[in-house]
């Protein structure tokens, strides 16, 4: 199956990620990731969603269903900047401290607890590196780890900004 | 309009302000200041005490399905609210505008499992158009004003407005000037321009054409825009269940239902064609059949408001969104090259040919209907005798129930004109027919209303007849259709499962005694040679009257496709 990339630009009342989260329940798709937050605008909420399917045409109508959803692009062939964020806590023992300080260097991450037998690293990149960082760092120990999943953006010129979408229904 | 008013009374005026003249619900302790204001504005919001919610519901779904307005139901927080799923469920299943009305604990009390709460939002969210829950009474009028558009806009649905006590009891200057401001809502309502020019060309270009219309026709209101259209280039048309009526059955281009308990030549011509243009059917599987082997050799043009249901269970070549009368209107504006459409008219004129033979060979109708033994009585019997008779006596309108009568009453009765056949299709709702056949007696006083029940379905709902006599409703009479089984479900297990008849002979109450002690009056039929004569005397008599027709048990609906095959193998007998 093959894995889309969907931003969904949201009212921001409650229950809406309820509803979508819901939808994808009950019509059997498969959601690998989903990050929610505000935008520029206020009232609008940013979604990124990836999920598989071998329709996410079908997906994409299923969700227009929503009468809170304002507009989804499907931006999987488009050129992305694409972000996760990582926090793992290690187990550290004295020995391989210098080490691990190296490794977090090489991957611009950032230690921001250090404690007497652990530490805290938050890392920040495209999903491939965060893999690459989380695959070299596993052998040290790796005690507690959360990812946030994938935020996304369009480069350039093109955009989805939900100001317009506000304006254009208010008129 | 700068006075005070109570939470239920904004909810009151709101209704009013947007069209409700009619309710069907029950009270109780979170939805009981609601009752309270209701009682001042009782001359221009009629409200109906109903004897279940879910009673309440279908009446609301017969109320809207009917007229094409809102239905709106009522129910108090918990056990009220719980009982309105099965309605709401069965509104989102067949597009019916609908609004549930809901009363909620105190915002206090809320998510503390309080007396009689239940996250309603929560279990109608997958079955509800949009919900709502309202905590603030500044929210009510609003609130109203947005649930009711988008219930009747677009693609019709069932919307659920929750509100809690406290807000129904709360003080405020109401405004019911807010505007509607849905940017995330902007249903297409006019197709494509290219789309329609594109579907026409196709369409000229094929030998053998159907027009397949569905339930949008009806909801659109397009049976006017779509017969002209079919008229003008001699198309055959094929009616849905749920748009039966839509398109009138004895025109020379009418070729009845199909699918699972559809007519051969109606399947069989669909899978012949090679084209087909589906206007307000989902491609439900009743329909289809095996989707994958639906009408293999035609290039298909799907119509719908939805976006979501095109290309959602069949593949098709050109879809085109839009509510079905405005694309019909503009369907009806091009102008294609006269010599193009008389080459069009000669071929669509010999396959119309065709498929008469098709349909003179299969059994038919007229076949069934006109049986000429008579020593038992065949439900056909009481559909022969029913349809002669409601077609000669006014205006009427049927409603039926879930089983095989439902299947028989399509087959059997002729149906002219939309909005006279009403049934739960989509989710196939058994205890439907009674309660929404009140609904629609209740919006059409003028026209005599059947339901037309099982006696399984039947013995769901029938608490409602005392509404009938409570309300001083005349026009609503009551067909069972007795056969003492769980009919459609042995008649599966005949077919399918080698007469295993588990869970479905049904033991009855005494129906004419029950009608009677309803305040209704009751008749019995045993043969042949008493239908008429009942008939007779249930138009006969100004007020309710309850047929009990005691037909041979084991019956089949004929013809049919045996689930998950494909709609051209059927099986006749
Ligand atoms: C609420 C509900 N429960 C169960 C079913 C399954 N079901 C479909 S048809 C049927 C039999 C209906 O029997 P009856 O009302 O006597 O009608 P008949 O088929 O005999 O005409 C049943 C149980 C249903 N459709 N709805
Ligand atoms: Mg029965």
């Amino acid at each position: 199956m093959k894995i889309h990339t969907l931003v969904v630009l949201v009212q921001d009342h409650p229950g809406v990620l309820n509803r979508a989260v819901s939808m994808f329940r009950r019509r059997g798709y498969n959601i690998a990731s989903l990050v929610v937050g505000h935008t520029e605008t206020p009232g609008v909420s940013r979604m990124t969603i990836v999920v598989e399917s071998d329709n996410v045409e079908q997906v994409v109508k299923q969700l227009y269903r929503l009468v809170e959803v304002l507009k989804i692009s499907d931006v999987t062939e488009d050129p992305v900047v694409d972000r996760e964020m990582v926090l793992v806590k290690l187990h550290v023992t004295g020995q391989h401290r210098a080490e691990i300080v190296a490794l977090t260097e090489v991957f611009t991450a950032k230690i921001v607890d250090v404690a007497t037998n652990t530490m805290v690293i938050e890392m920040t990149g495209g999903p491939a590196k965060v893999d690459n960082f989380i695959d070299v760092i596993r052998p040290f120990g790796i005690k507690e780890m959360m990812r946030t999943g994938r935020i996304t953006m369009v480069r350039g010129a093109k955009g989805h900004s939900g100001a317009e979408l506000i304006d254009q229904a208010a008129e | 309009m700068s006075e005070k008013r109570t939470g239920a009374q904004i909810l009151c005026e709101s209704l009013i302000q947007n069209g409700v003249d009619t309710m069907f619900g029950i009270p109780g302790g979170a939805i009981m200041p609601f009752y309270h204001a209701m009682w001042e504005y009782r001359t221009d919001l009629r409200h109906i005490l109903c004897r279940h919610e879910q009673g309440a519901g279908h009446a609301a779904e017969g109320y809207a399905r009917s007229t094409g307005r809102i239905g709106v139901c009522i129910g108090t927080s918990g056990p009220g609210t719980t009982n309105l799923v099965t309605p709401i469920a069965d509104a989102w299943m067949d597009s019916t505008p609908l609004l549930a009305i809901c009363g909620q604990v105190s915002s206090a009390v809320l998510g503390k499992d309080a007396f009689q709460e239940t996250d309603i939002t929560g279990i109608t969210m997958p079955i509800t158009k949009h919900n709502y829950l309202v905590k603030n009474i500044n929210d009510i009028a609003y609130v109203v004003k947005e649930a009711i558009h988008i219930a009747t806009t677009g693609r019709y649905g069932p919307v659920l407005v929750d509100i809690t006590k406290d807000a129904l009891q709360a003080t405020a200057v109401p405004d019911y000037s807010k505007k509607i401001f849905l940017p995330g809502y902007r249903p297409t309502i006019t197709g494509s321009k290219k789309q329609i020019k594109a579907a026409l060309s196709l369409m000229l270009k094929s030998k053998k054409p159907i027009l397949m219309i569905g339930n949008g026709v009806m909801m659109s209101d397009a049976s006017a825009e779509v017969r002209v259209f079919a008229e003008r280039y001699k198309i055959p048309v094929i009616t849905t269940l749920h748009g039966l009526g839509a398109f009138p059955e004895d025109h020379e281009l009418s070729l009845g239902m199909p699918g699972m308990h559809g007519w051969v030549h109606a399947n069989r011509a669909i899978q012949e064609a090679d084209f087909l243009m589906n206007i307000g059917g989902r491609f439900d599987d009743r329909v289809t059949g095996k989707a994958s082997t639906f009408a293999p050799n035609a290039r298909i043009v799907h119509v719908d408001i939805d976006p979501s249901e095109i290309g959602k269970n069949i593949e098709v070549e050109i879809p085109i969104v839009g509510d079905a009368r405005i694309v019909a209107l503009s369907m009806l504006e091009e102008e294609p090259e006269e010599k193009l459409v008389a080459e069009f008219h000669k071929n669509a004129a010999e396959w119309l040919t065709y498929i008469r033979e098709l349909q003179t060979k299969h059994q038919h109708k007229q076949q069934y209907l006109n049986r000429p033994d008579t020593s038992t009585m065949l439900p056909h019997d009481v559909f022969a005798a029913l349809t002669k008779q409601i077609n000669t006596r006014g205006n009427y309108r049927v409603v039926t129930d879930v089983g095989q009568h439902q299947m028989w009453a399509a087959q059997l009765l002729d149906w002219y004109k939309p909005r006279t056949h009403i049934t739960s299709g989509g989710a196939g709702t058994m205890g439907f027919a009674v309660p929404a056949a009140m609904g629609v007696a209740v919006a059409h006083p003028e026209d005599t209303v059947w339901a037309i029940a099982g006696d399984g379905g039947f013995q769901m709902t029938n608490q409602e007849m005392i509404v009938i006599i409570q309300e001083n409703i005349k026009n609503m009479k009551i067909a069972i259709i007795n056969n003492g089984f769980l009919g459609m479900v042995r008649q599966w297990q005949e077919l399918f499962e080698g007469k295993r008849y588990s869970g479905t002979p049904l033991t009855s109450p005494n129906f004419q005694k029950l009608a009677e002690a309803y305040g209704w009056t009751g008749i019995t039929v045993e043969s042949v040679d008493q239908i008429d004569a009942a008939i007779e005397r249930a138009y006969a008599i100004d007020g309710p009257v309850l047929i009990d027709f005691r037909v041979e048990r084991e019956v089949n609906v004929f013809p049919m496709v045996p689930q998950n095959k494909s709609i051209g193998e059927m099986i006749t007998e």
